[in-house]
């Protein structure tokens, strides 16, 4: 398994603590993240990523414990094998399209695929020279998609990444998702509470609330 | 894509706040690149130009004029004194050497001055070309008169009366170019050097010819009533190139340039030339750290000013950084999740406001640089001519030091909370 999580606990300052369910994914697989506001979702979704230390019990991916990394180790392993996609683009305006993939491979210090090329696949080569402010909303969620895959990632996030688009729009991103995560191999997990996508995803996980 | 790079990017992305930042720290900069340049030049300049020279010997009058006019030829001289007197004091056991200077008419505005062979020596001037004047209205072009007044060799030339433009020519008598000198960076440049007699027979035959000159009564430094002397082939006789020329009539000179044999000299000789003659002695390193402590005040105010300036320019890119920074916490926060450390973000604001400061500090020096050049060029007054507005000084690099500390303690705050910047706090944030 790509990705597997047991007995995982973590409590907010001055919260009580929320127990999450065990799961594990392969490669090439995607998973549905549902549940009520409150119910954890983002936290659990934090906790994949390594953003937040768990109280208790661990995440695997690739072998390799998250909270065992600490400081810059853990931040380069984020950014060379998790990416993630946000409710919102979130890129960074001062820079164009191609250079805010660019910026992810500096960090990462890693070398992937061509940032033109990976524009190319998700249908936005032409905006590869526009700043960030030109673009649409569709657009910008399309590029902060490629952003996530710039570095071909074992583990693909997404937060309520279609909220915010329309029905159309929100079907190309989920497809885009699933069809990239399945070329590169990595595993998939969404979180979401919209209805339109759950007829996509097979695998559901559901968070009861506390 | 890197570090350097996306600063510039966000600079750039604010380029309004970002030029202002620059353009204000650059003002005070470019205060303090001028003042350096201006003390370190004038100090040099005035320090080389004295050297060799203990007292000046003049008519009495501002001892600060008379070592401006007869060291660095910038004031009016303060009038003649007696070729008798001057002959007196060179005889003293306590003095050395004596240069004598003849002054009062110029060419273009360069000043000629009748001196002997000495005055080269003093300055250890090399020729570029020809030699030292050996007859009367022979003369020798500073490297920078030469290239004013775009002359060479054995051409001719005649001045006019006073030492600015505007009086009348004397063109009874021109002058001939034999000799033009190497620029040394000292007050010779600006000079056109000839004999004493030179200056003495110029008015001579304006006396002679023109008898309505003398009109201009006080105003005329060397005037001489009676026909020349020696003849009238004087002109074609060798001038004296040591010492003081010989003449059998009653002849002025109009400063001494002395250097004392010892330290007793120091002493005694002014203070006997400024109450036993109707002369007076001053000293240049006397008079110009005078001078230097009258303009002292000035200069302070003005560092005062420009410190100031860059202490705000400072407050205001600390508040630029800080505000953008509030903005970007979000950006931050990104960064992080796509790999950057806490140390990477903290070298970014660390490289965004360097990076101002030294555009801040580049731009500093070249408008201090550039103003200099414009007032150098729009100036008639030689005193502020003698500055090279494009000598750079080992001392800038004081400026990129300011700056550097300018920047760097306008970017400590904003780097410690991109440093404490927590990622998923920030990102849950709505």
């Amino acid at each position: 398994m790509l990705l597997q999580t047991t007995s995982l606990r973590f409590a907010h300052p001055g919260q009580s603590p929320i127990s999450f369910p065990d799961f594990s994914l392969a490669g090439g697989e995607a998973l549905l993240l549902l549940g009520k506001s409150g119910s954890g979702k983002t936290t659990f979704l934090n906790l994949l990523a390594g953003l937040l230390t768990p109280n208790q019990g661990q995440v695997l991916l690739d072998g390799v414990i998250l909270s065992a990394l600490q400081g810059h180790r853990l931040d380069l392993f984020r950014g060379q094998n998790i990416g993630i996609v946000f409710q919102k683009p979130h890129l960074i305006a001062a820079l164009t399209v191609k250079q805010n993939l660019e910026l992810a491979q500096f960090l990462s210090k890693k070398k992937g695929p061509s940032p033109l090329s990976l524009l190319q696949d998700l249908g936005i080569a032409s905006k590869a020279s526009a700043p960030i402010g030109t673009l649409s909303e569709g657009e910008a969620q399309r590029v902060s998609i490629a952003r996530a895959l710039v570095n071909t990632p074992k583990l693909i996030l997404a937060d309520e990444p279609t909220s915010s688009l329309d029905d159309e729009h929100a079907q190309r991103v989920i497809t885009l998702l699933k069809t990239q995560a399945a070329k590169i191999g990595a595993a998939l997990v969404i979180v979401t509470h919209d209805q339109r996508v759950k007829s996509e995803v097979s695998q559901v996980l559901e968070l009861k609330s506390v | 894509m890197n570090l350097l790079t996306l600063s510039w990017k966000y600079l750039s992305f604010r380029p309004l706040s970002t030029g202002l930042n620059a353009i204000l720290l650059a003002f005070g900069l470019a205060i303090i690149t001028v003042l350096l340049l201006v003390q370190h030049q004038f100090e040099q300049k005035m320090t080389r130009d004295a050297a060799g020279i203990d007292l000046v010997v003049g008519a009495k009058g501002s001892p600060l004029q008379l070592i401006l006019s007869s060291v660095y030829h910038i004031d009016f001289p303060t009038g003649n004194i007696k070729l008798e007197e001057a002959q007196r004091i060179s005889r003293s056991r306590l003095v050395k050497q004596v240069i004598p200077l003849a002054m009062g008419d110029n060419v273009q505005g360069l000043r000629i001055l009748g001196t002997n062979h000495d005055y080269l020596d003093l300055y250890a001037v090399k020729f570029a070309g020809g030699k030292a004047w050996e007859k009367p209205f022979e003369v020798t072009l500073g490297a920078e008169s030469a290239i004013i007044l775009g002359m060479k060799l054995g051409d001719t030339f005649s001045g006019s009366h006073g030492i600015s433009v505007g009086s009348h020519d004397h063109d009874q008598h021109a002058f001939t170019v034999t000799g033009i000198l190497e620029p040394s960076g000292k007050v010779v440049d600006r000079l056109v050097l000839t004999s004493i007699e030179s200056v003495w027979h110029t008015h001579d035959e304006e006396g002679g010819t023109e008898p309505d000159t003398t009109a201009q009564g006080g105003e005329e430094p060397l005037a001489v009533e009676e026909a020349p002397e020696l003849g009238m082939n004087s002109h074609l006789l060798p001038v004296a190139a040591r010492g003081f020329p010989v003449t059998d009539r009653d002849r002025e000179v109009t400063t001494l340039l002395v250097r004392y044999r010892n330290p007793m000299a120091a002493i005694q000789l002014p203070r006997m030339i400024n109450s036993g003659t109707s002369m007076q002695a001053a000293s240049p390193a006397f008079e110009m750290s005078r001078l230097f402590e009258l303009l002292g005040v000035g200069i302070s105010l003005l560092q005062g000013l420009a410190i100031a300036l860059v202490i705000i320019a400072g407050l205001s890119i600390f508040i630029a950084l800080y505000n953008s920074l509030k903005e970007r916490k979000y950006d931050l926060a990104i960064l992080r999740t796509l790999g950057a450390s806490r140390g990477q973000l903290v070298g970014l604001v660390f490289l965004e406001g360097i990076s101002l400061t030294t555009m801040g500090a580049l731009l500093g020096i070249g408008f201090g640089h550039g103003f200099l050049a414009l007032v150098v060029a729009l100036t008639t007054q030689e005193v502020v001519s003698l500055v090279d507005p494009w000598i750079f000084l080992p001392e800038e690099g004081l400026i990129f030091g300011y700056a550097l500390a300018v920047g760097i303690v306008a970017s400590l705050i904003p780097a410690w909370s991109a440093y404490q910047t927590s990622i998923a706090k920030q990102l849950t944030k709505t």
